[in-house]
């Protein structure tokens, strides 16, 4: 035999994860590592070590994510671009929001989300003009505006924080901690496991639908932002002076996200198999249920981790790990849900058309437990109450 | 003998039908299920509420039903910490089932695989080839393992099987996570101190309801020292300290005494800029009698305090006493004098009132009164009121009305007052009294127009003058007419500062004819307008303003204000207003206080639980075997495998294994 052994190891084995990284992701690495060396030189000084290891990790999750995933990589150049630029109008005066023609129109905290909200709700007739005109340009638009309101929502975001920090440094705080934030970061997470999965599955037809919620959720931050007055920066109450909320609230809404997009390709799911208008456009029915399932997966997960960071929270803020308080009791709700969901999959085999249905009555569950506690029930989390 | 047999299987199978019962699937998410749902009701009625609170919502009958139900802490109630139980028993049951084989099956390579289970493979391959089985099994063996499997093989009479796995340990993650469910489910029912729970449902302890000082709690409602596991909270003045803790439990408490006593040094609030509170801090000082020295610390939300295995967490704060200096300001009579008394939070002082025995109790103070206030265009805005003092007036009846008084003007569209808010029930909102503040930033001005507006002399001479005045020239002289129209118009004050402009309208409409009763009531009004103003001008006057320009537009203003807030006295319900002259402000903090040893093995748990979810979700588990047996002369091998959580993504893999085997085989 001509081929050793060795040699046909070397030909089929998959490369390993290390060997297939290009010089171009290692020099995304570098870039990640010295911005996040850049920030720590700038304000190390009066971080604690959470906030450093929350640094490192954020950090290295961002380098990870973006050899797995490469449009990260574009998003984030885009965001820090569009972010330094800002920060740099800005020059440390928050009366420059006023004045200032870019900061007024576009980068402001306010103006860019105002521009990921207009984007959102034009990305959702787009897909679905692209899924009933069959349209494979307006599809790209579609994607396109997904991923540029996307941006915006992250540079409003990052930008919001400065501003707190402008406003006064006490008030100073990462943007997770009232409602109006983490409806921005619903909407902004939605989307990212979303175009994750276009890109992985090769299909846009599932936009329309999941671009759905998240222009519910635009609408619901709107009415919030103009009635309320709920985009003005307040200051932090003691209960969330804490490093657990920073990593507590973002895997919450990796989960809560995840969620509403399992319920929405359910939604799919099931007008796919009633009408034939569907079935002739959507992906295979198989697909679907794949992606409902990961999709599920990945946010069970996430929750699992987030109501275990809440739960050692808790423990701290308020001395138990948990109180059977209306949120935590509803995230346990949550959860026990999406765990006999997955149990009737994985153990008993169900799929189809009940799946579905109990995945869009997930979103419900879900809802209430992300904003009908804080509308209907009172408790210890506080935050953000209508 | 027969007897015998049976008895022998008899507890086998019990065990068995056991066994099936708790570790069937369906039970597991029916359970699952049902524990979301008896969740549900917990946070839909308002736990452990004061039981009168139920009472009055739901009405005896309800509240008994309820009660007995054990709704008002359904996470204590026996049945729900029955459902918790079977959960764990029936996880366990799952576990002790599943794990050995799940652990075999780790291990297992199942080379003992038959030929028509590969063929019932949605993922399967045959090649027929003219090599020997040697050859090919040379040829795969490479190749699956730098697939990333490893690989097993074993001759049997007629044909060769090779069997490859990976990701066996996503196995582990069904173990983890599981065995994690139990886990915390125990220490969980360790801190909820079911034990202690026990007790008082059989009666071992009781529990207290009534509101006695610490000290007088009797033997049984109080629990030893050493209990190793509790939740309670303790509200400490500044400068004291106390060595127990109370555990709320259904309609009353325990008492836990503590190893140690909590000394609280001071206690903090500090604002933002804005207004709202930006923390809550005390320092304290542990004085522990096996410690040579006093501990010291500062805790405050989110920065508790472990000592010894016992965490003291900065929970809430209230008023700790605070000694005010107060002045009460008679408002029905007419030679009163104020008078002044020195109180503190929490006290009561008797009072002999022209409205009969009262009882002043002293219920609360607060230093910062961050209110919202409605802004035009900006919508809700924060405002600091200054300090307030609330207090409830209790008459002999036991019937009591609570006050709310600000001890500084708060401005008002650009007018100021001295607010105080009157209610009632608790359930009312306040209703406020808006004093005006005089020129001098006093209230004096005020209080003494209202003593003249119930001084009936003074009102009778003023009627008079009035009355002489508006006589017409045909009726100068008749003395009778004169008398009556002054005793009608004091009858007209009198009547307003009892009853306010309400009380006018009210003897209008029950002596005036329906048609008449507009024009009557204008008359009214205008005369009872004219006499309030003589009097406040006589007031002004004695008072030495100068009233040649008339009257300022600030003393209108304040007339005006005066006359409304005196209309509303009668309503209000105390015969004086206590107005704060000063205090010394002492907070008291809440601490709570708790221990929790099953916390150790709960975080256990939520570590398995994390570790298991993430192997089981994305440690993909899959296995291939390889039949390889003679048929019609060439050499047949059959390929099928299968992913367990991922199809899709295996089936993938498959079509990339099949490609590189076809390459592999070609140069048979
Ligand atoms: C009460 C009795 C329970 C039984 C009998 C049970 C049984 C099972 C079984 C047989 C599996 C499939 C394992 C496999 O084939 O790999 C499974 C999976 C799983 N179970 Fe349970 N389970 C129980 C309780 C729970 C509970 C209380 C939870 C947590 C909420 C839970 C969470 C899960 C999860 C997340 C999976 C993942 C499915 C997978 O990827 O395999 N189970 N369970």
């Amino acid at each position: 035999m001509a081929v050793t052994r060795e040699e046909m190891l070397d030909s089929y084995r998959r490369p390993s994860f290390w060997q297939t990284l290009t010089a171009v992701d290692w020099l995304w690495a570098v870039l990640v590592l010295s911005g996040s060396g850049y920030v720590f030189m700038r304000y190390g000084a009066v971080m604690d070590v959470y906030e450093i290891s929350i640094m490192a990790g954020v950090t290295a999750a961002l380098a990870g994510t973006g050899w797995l995933w490469k449009p990260v990589r574009t998003l984030s150049v885009c965001v820090a671009t569009l972010t330094l630029f800002a920060l740099w109008r800005y020059g440390g005066t928050l009366a420059n929001q006023e004045t200032d023609f870019f900061l007024k129109y576009m980068l402001a905290s306010q103006s860019a989300i105002m521009w990921m909200s207009a984007l959102y709700v034009m990305a959702t007739v787009a897909y679905f003009g692209a899924l009933f005109a069959r349209s494979e340009f307006t599809g790209k638009v579609a994607t396109a505006m997904t991923w540029s309101a996307t941006t915006m929502g992250i540079v409003g975001l990052l930008v919001r924080w400065r501003e707190s920090y402008l406003i006064s440094p006490d008030v100073g705080h990462v943007p997770v901690s009232n409602l109006y934030e983490v409806f921005v970061l619903f909407s902004i997470i939605t989307a990212l496991i979303y175009l994750f999965y276009e890109g992985r599955y090769r299909t846009r037809e599932l936009g329309g639908f999941v671009l759905l919620v998240i222009s519910s959720a635009v609408a619901f931050l709107l009415w919030y932002a103009f009635t309320r007055n709920a985009a003005e920066i307040q200051p932090l109450v003691p209960a969330l002076q804490s490093y657990w909320m920073k990593i507590h609230v973002p895997a919450n809404f990796i989960g809560y996200g995840s969620f509403a997009l399992a319920a929405m390709i359910g939604v799919a799911f099931l007008l796919t198999g009633k009408f034939a208008f569907f079935a002739q456009r959507m992906p295979s029915q198989d697909l679907l249920e794949d992606v409902m399932y990961k999709s599920i997966a990945l946010g069970f997960a996430f929750f699992t981790l987030a109501t275990i960071l809440g739960a050692l929270w808790a423990a701290e803020a308020w001395g138990g790990y948990w109180s059977w308080d209306p949120k935590e009791t509803w995230a346990l709700i949550v959860w026990l849900n999406y765990a006999a969901w997955l149990h009737m999959r994985l153990t008993r085999g169900w799929n189809g058309a009940p799946m579905a249905w109990w995945a869009v009555i997930g979103l419900f569950v879900t809802l209430f437990a992300f904003l009908g506690v804080n509308m209907f029930l009172s408790g210890l989390h506080s935050y953000g109450e209508l | 003998m027969t007897t015998d047999a049976v008895n022998k299987k008899r507890p086998q199978k019990t065990g068995g039908v056991l066994l099936e019962f708790f570790g069937s699937m369906n039970l597991a998410i029916t359970l699952l299920v049902t524990v979301g749902i008896a969740s549900i009701v917990g946070t839909v009625l308002k736990q452990n509420e004061p039981y009168q609170n139920y009472i009055s919502k739901f009405g005896p009958f309800w509240f008994e039903v309820f009660n007995s139900l054990g709704l008002y802490d359904v996470y204590s109630a026996v049945w729900f910490l029955l459902i918790l139980t079977i959960l764990v028993l029936s996880t366990s049951t799952c576990i002790y089932r599943n794990a050995p084989l799940m652990l075999h099956d780790m291990r297992s390579y199942r080379l003992g695989v038959r030929f028509n289970s590969l063929n019932a493979f949605h993922c399967r391959r045959e090649w027929r080839l003219q090599a020997s089985s040697d050859a090919l099994v040379g040829r795969l063996m490479p190749v699956l393992e730098a697939f990333g499997y490893r690989v097993r093989s074993k001759g049997y009479e007629d044909h060769l099987v090779v069997a490859a796995k990976k990701g066996a340990i996503n196995r582990l993650g069904y173990i983890f996570t599981h065995s994690a469910i139990v886990i915390i489910c125990i220490g969980g029912l360790v801190d909820g101190n079911l034990l202690l729970k026990w007790k008082a449902f059989s009666g071992d302890i009781k529990i207290e309801t009534r509101d006695i000082p610490a000290s007088q709690v009797p033997q049984e409602s109080r629990l030893p020292v050493g209990n190793p596991s509790f939740r309670g909270s303790v509200n400490i003045p500044e400068g004291s300290s106390a060595n127990i803790a109370f555990l709320n439990l259904r309609d009353g408490y325990l008492v836990q005494p503590l190893p140690f006593s909590v000394d609280v040094q001071d206690f903090r609030v500090e604002h933002y800029s804005s207004g709202p509170p930006e923390s809550f801090e005390s320092d304290l000082l542990i004085h522990d009698p096996q410690a040579a020295a006093p501990v010291e610390a500062t805790i405050a939300v989110n920065h508790p305090l472990i000592y010894k295995g016992y965490a003291i967490y900065q929970a809430s704060f209230s008023d700790g006493g605070s000694k005010l200096d107060l002045r009460l300001w008679p408002l029905l009579g007419s030679d009163a004098v104020p008078e002044d008394v020195n109180g503190a939070v929490f006290e009561d002082i008797d009072f002999e009132t022209s409205m009969g025995p009262l009882t002043l109790e002293l219920i609360n103070f607060r230093l910062f009164n961050i209110n919202p206030v409605m802004q035009e265009g900006t919508g809700k805005k924060f405002r600091n009121f200054g300090p307030n003092f609330s207090f409830k007036l209790r008459n002999e009846l036991g019937e009591a009305i609570e006050y709310e008084n600000y001890m500084l003007p708060v401005d008002m569209e650009g007018r100021q007052y001295f607010l105080s808010g009157v209610r009632r029930t608790p359930a009312e909102p306040f209703q406020y009294l808006y004093i005006p503040v005089d020129p001098d930033g006093g209230i004096e001005r005020f209080m003494q127009f209202n003593t003249r507006l119930h001084d009936l002399e003074r009102i009778m001479a003023t009627a008079r003058g009035t009355a002489g005045q508006s006589v017409s020239p045909t009726q100068i002289g008749n003395e009778t007419f004169v008398d009556e129209l002054t005793e009608s118009m004091a009858r007209l004050v009198t009547l307003f500062t009892a009853k306010g402009f309400d009380g006018v309208v009210e003897q209008v409409d029950a002596s005036a004819p329906e048609a008449e009763r507009a024009s009557v009531l204008d008359a009214y009004l205008k005369v009872l307008q004219t006499m309030l103003a003589s009097l406040y001008t006589e007031l002004l006057a004695d008072n030495g303003v100068d009233l040649s320009q008339g009257i300022s537009e600030r003393d209108g203003n304040f007339f005006d204000d005066a006359i409304n807030a005196i209309g509303a006295v009668g309503n209000y319900g105390a015969p004086f207003y206590i107005q704060l002259k000063s205090f010394e402000h002492i907070q008291s903090t809440g601490l709570q206080i708790a221990r929790a040893p099953g916390k150790t093995l709960v975080y256990l748990g939520f570590t398995l639980l994390i570790a298991g979810v993430f192997c089981m979700f994305y440690v993909s588990a899959s296995r291939l075997w390889c039949w390889i047996d003679e048929d019609d002369g060439q050499t047949r091998i059959l390929i099928g495998g299968t992913g367990m959580r991922h199809k899709r993504d295996f089936g993938k893999e498959f079509a990339r294994l099949e490609g590189v085997l076809d390459e592999q085989f070609r140069k048979f």
